[in-house]
């Protein structure tokens, strides 16, 4: 139970939209206190949030600062609230990632710039929501809430083909949603409660298990992105605001493959282990599809958003191994792909404040005049790459190794993907940093104090848990435990049942 | 011959509203500020609203009852008819039509939907809507200089009196095989004499569908809606968009709910191609247009689908969410139609969709209400359009029709990318032309009720599902 003076997940969630209310009364040609008010807002949640952290009970998987009150009793539907070792290091990735979304996008937003915060403060309250709610339809009224602010913060303040990348964002994901609300009601309906956690107790029959895994997939892998409904994210990457890319890949993404953990593994155990070969197989197509597309692209920001895809798919297989270290590893890599994904496309946006392009071929030669960014830019290509020492390696080896248990052929192929994916990595670090040095980067000005204190904290991350990863795993055992008991123990009482049959039969 | 004098206080808001609507008809002629009728008709219909509280009974010989069903109804016409008259005042004195009459019928037309929610009998219902028809047709040509106002009156005249021709025809019909034409009665006569396998039972039931689908704008029989919205005055099409589909929907409830009860099966698969329909139709070639009223046209069509879905549920929470839906419905949509008022100005028509380009730019308060209405009628959280569209899909899927919600979300994708658009015109492109607002106080108090409204009943919907369910708990 919550031991804290105040709740701190309704804080999380509804400071940001407090936040919203203040700019709203302050004159937009303040430019300035706006953006001061958001990034205060931004911190005081940050901040407000770090006793999920510290004050985190570490022994069990039960749910955790538990709100629980009546919303709309006429359908038994509560306001309730809670967090476990599977989603605690999202909300904590959503709220810092809140922080560094004001901050890089300081001077790079210069129109609407009172509706920009409006929608950054906005999408991450309702994302930290979705990662919250114990409630099915609170749950799907922040899912659905957070394309709102999304849809603005690409289609107004992107880039040249915005329009088309955002419409194809809301449609894709609007296409997965509404199966998974129709997959909700059922659920709802089948149960009489929309209480997750009381739900997840039940035996549902097979096939409407596997009606309801299909319905939910719909959303979760549109999400993810999964191959083959894939094709929006690298649109969307490309043409969002640093601060887009950044809420996208660090925790937008992250709904998707935490929706997979959270309802389809649980609720549908039988569905989800009759699904592993189909899940597995996609996983590993995405894996290396993605990675081969990456060594083509020319547009820096393209080349990481199908990097991002690569990565969920080491995510996915990790999850559909279905065992401790897949799992574990694949939560892992969730927080591990927030955080560098997100300071790569930080370090993409810098770039391209500095020069206002996406060419890869544009800014050879990168660390004659900015050598400190180099340096940071090193490190979070390493860490992408995986290379021991940094987290990019503990949650591929884990995912990789939850793969290889399920399926050797799995394992193997995902591992020629960490290849692909140090060559992609490795190729661009070359071309945009050490050739020769191409005339638009000559004299450019290294990052300014407000840019290394926006990656610091990444930085930081980055080699806390590659070095020492022990305290954040202790965190999700547990957790994952418990949900392994839930998925393997519906499955043996399935076999149990079928067993049962027989012997009637053959009496 | 014993002549009793009739109870009327079932039928007081009814009496009210006549004497209200013919007050303004005399005051029209004493007074020069128009305004004054206008604010006239809003107090008098606050009044009336009051006179609901202890009016229910039956009265007339059951010809004409007033429960928790009707009442909501006439809830929604009410709120129906003060946000149309607070979106007129200025408008139709840019149109230059601002004469008195404007109000009286509106309130006319109201009393006609009020007649209609409360009818038991058919002849009482028959009444009611051609009462609201036809000052409704008026009000449609109000300005009589303007070719497409003509066009839009006639056509939707001479659709509706087809509409009332096939109504007559199910009347008439039934009267023959039931001899009766209180709905009660006429249910009691079906299920006694057995005539569920009669064809002659069936053929009046789809007359009365066709007859109710007329007046919904459902799918094939939504002809004259695109036309008739796109030529009325904005402010009419705001009117006839919620308050006639809103007292179809009260008509249809009743009269298959009740006296057609022992053919369900047989009428929920009338409905169903006909949700599905709407549903397709007016999402899908609402993509093509290019006029805004136009396409909240399609969208009015679109959304009679997805409310039939709580008429297909056929049980007493599938009326409740019906209800709660066009409840909604009236905010979200008076709302958006308030929002295109807002841009017509003198020399300037304001109600094609490129108008809306840039809007943000120059009026960004204007553009964010439109966002949230727009959000709303996608049916996208935390928005009202949501919790209208979850309680409808609720009684559907309760009533076992989950396919057909999987075919309502997909519509309600498409529905995305219209709807949407006009958000990406106003924020995502440069103004071509300038943009002044029209703004006027009523106009802004009809924006701020609807907004909050739309975001209340978001984020709050318990108590509008409690009111629906009360209502509905005696019918």
């Amino acid at each position: 139970m919550n031991n804290l003076p105040y709740p701190i997940l309704s804080t999380i969630i509804f400071l940001p939209v407090i936040g919203v209310l203040v700019l709203l009364i302050i004159s937009r040609s303040q430019e300035t206190l706006l953006k001061w008010v958001a990034l205060i807002f931004a911190v005081a949640t940050f901040l407000l949030s770090l006793p999920l952290f510290i004050n985190f009970d570490k022994s069990t998987f039960k749910m955790q600062f538990v709100e629980r009150h009546d919303w709309i009793p006429a359908w038994n539907i509560k306001y309730y609230l809670g967090v476990d070792g599977i989603s605690v290091f999202l909300v904590l990735l959503t709220t810092l990632s809140t922080v560094l979304c004001v901050l890089i996008s300081w001077h790079a937003i210069k129109i609407k710039v009172k509706e920009f915060y409006i929608a950054i403060l906005l999408t991450c309250g309702a994302i930290a929501g979705v990662f919250c709610s114990l409630d099915f339809i609170l749950f799907y009224i922040f899912w659905e809430a957070m394309l709102i602010p999304m849809y603005l913060i690409i289609g107004v303040w992107g880039g040249p083909n915005r329009i088309y990348a955002t419409i194809k964002f809301i449609l894709y994901t609007l296409v997965g949603s509404v199966l998974l609300l129709v997959g909700i009601i059922f659920l709802y309906l089948y149960g009489g409660t929309s209480d997750i956690l009381e739900l997840m107790e039940r035996t549902y029959p097979y096939t409407m298990q596997l009606w309801l895994f299909w319905a939910f997939f719909a959303a979760f892998a549109i999400k993810v992105p999964m191959f083959p409904v894939h094709t929006w994210l690298p649109d969307a990457h490309t043409e969002a605001p640093t601060a887009g890319s950044v809420i996208l890949a660090a925790i937008l993404i992250k709904m998707g493959a935490y929706g997979f953990l959270r309802f389809s593994l649980p609720f549908f155990p039988e569905a989800t282990k009759s699904m592993v070969p189909a899940m597995l197989t996609l996983s590993v197509i995405a894996i290396i599809y993605a990675g081969l597309v990456c060594l083509a692209q020319k547009d820096l920001k393209r080349l990481i958003a199908y990097s991002s895809v690569s990565h969920m798919g080491f995510i996915t297989m990790g999850i559909f191994a279905l065992n401790s270290q897949g799992i574990e590893g694949g939560i892992l890599q969730m927080i591990n792909h927030g955080v560098v994904t997100g300071a790569l496309f930080m370090c993409v946006g810098i770039i391209y404040d500095r020069t206002h392009s996406r060419q890869i071929a544009d800014h050879q030669g990168l660390s004659i005049p900015m050598p400190v960014f180099a340096a940071f830019a090193m490190v979070f290509t390493l860490a992408a790459i995986g290379l021991p020492g940094t987290n990019g390696f503990i949650g591929e080896f884990l995912t990789i190794l939850g793969g290889f248990t399920a399926n050797k052929l799995v394992g193997v192929l995902a591992a020629t993907g960490v290849i692909i994916g140090a060559g992609y990595m490795l190729w661009l670090y070359q071309r945009l940093f050490f050739m020769r040095i191409h005339e638009k980067v000559v004299g450019l000005p290294d990052m300014d104090l407000r840019e290394i204190v926006t990656l610091t904290p990444l930085l930081i991350l980055v080699f806390w848990i590659g070095v020492y990863p022990v305290p954040f795993l202790d965190f999700m055992h547990p957790s994952v435990q418990h949900l392994l008991e839930r998925v393997n123990v519906a499955g043996g009482m399935q076999e149990m049942n079928i067993a049962r049959t027989l012997m009637e039969v053959i009496r | 011959m014993n002549l009793q004098f009739p109870d009327l206080t079932p039928v007081m808001p009814e009496l009210f509203m006549t004497a209200l609507a013919l007050i303004l008809l005399c005051t029209e002629l004493l007074v020069k500020k128009k305004g004054i009728l206008a604010a006239l008709s809003i107090l008098g219909v606050v009044v009336v609203a009051y006179t609901l509280i202890g009016s229910s009974g039956t009265t007339f010989g059951g010809m004409f009852v007033s429960d928790g069903y009707s009442t909501f109804f006439k809830v929604i016409f009410f709120v129906n008819a003060i946000l149309s008259v607070l979106i007129s005042i200025k408008y139709i004195a840019i149109e230059r039509v601002n004469f008195g009459e404007y109000y009286s019928l509106i309130l006319i037309s109201t009393l006609g939907m009020m007649i209609m929610a409360s009818a038991a009998d058919l002849i009482v219902l028959y009444l009611g809507l051609e009462l609201m028809a036809l000052s409704t047709y008026v009000l449609a040509g109000f300005i009589r200089y303007d070719i497409k106002s003509n066009e839009a009156a006639l056509k939707y005249f001479l659709l509706g009196a087809f509409s009332s021709a096939f109504l007559l025809y199910g009347i008439s019909m039934i009267y023959g095989l039931t001899g009766t034409t209180d709905i009660k009665s006429i249910a009691l006569y079906i299920s006694e004499k057995g005539l569920t396998e009669n064809p002659a039972l069936s053929l009046s039931m789809i007359l009365f569908a066709v007859a109710f689908g007329f007046k919904i704008a459902a799918v094939p029989f939504h002809m004259w809606a695109p036309d008739a919205y796109e030529g009325a005055p904005t402010s009419i099409t705001a009117f006839m968009s919620v308050g006639p589909k809103a007292a179809g929907f009260a008509v249809l409830g009743r009269v298959f709910m009740i006296a057609f009860a022992s053919i369900k099966l047989e009428w929920v698969a009338v409905f169903i191609p006909l949700s599905i329909l709407s549903m397709a139709v007016g999402n899908i070639v609402a993509i093509a247009q290019t006029n805004i009223k136009r396409m909240l046209a399609y969208s009015s069509i679109a959304h009679a689908g997805y409310a039939l879905l709580g008429i297909i549920a056929a049980n007493n929470e599938g009326l409740a969410s019906m209800m709660s839906y066009l409840m909604i419905y009236a905010f979200m949509n008076i709302g958006a139609f308030a929002v295109v008022i807002m841009l017509r100005s003198e020399d300037f028509k304001g109600d094609s969709i490129s108008d809306y380009e840039g809007l943000s730019r120059a009026h960004p308060l204007l553009a964010a209400l439109m966002l949230i209405f727009m959000f709303s009628l996608t049916g996208i959280p935390p928005t009202a359009g949501f919790m209208a569209k979850l309680y409808v899909f609720m009684s559907a899927i309760n009533a076992g029709y989950t396919w057909l919600v999987v075919v309502a979300v997909v519509f309600a994708v498409i529905s995305a990318y219209f709807y949407l658009r006009i958000i990406m015109y106003m924020y995502m492109r440069e103004p071509k032309v300038e943009v002044s607002l029209s703004t006027s106080p009523s106009l802004g108090l009809a924006l701020g009720v609807t907004t909050v409204a739309v975001l209340a009943i978001g984020v709050f919907p318990l108590y509008l599902v409690e009111l629906a369910r009360a209502a509905i708990s005696g019918f």
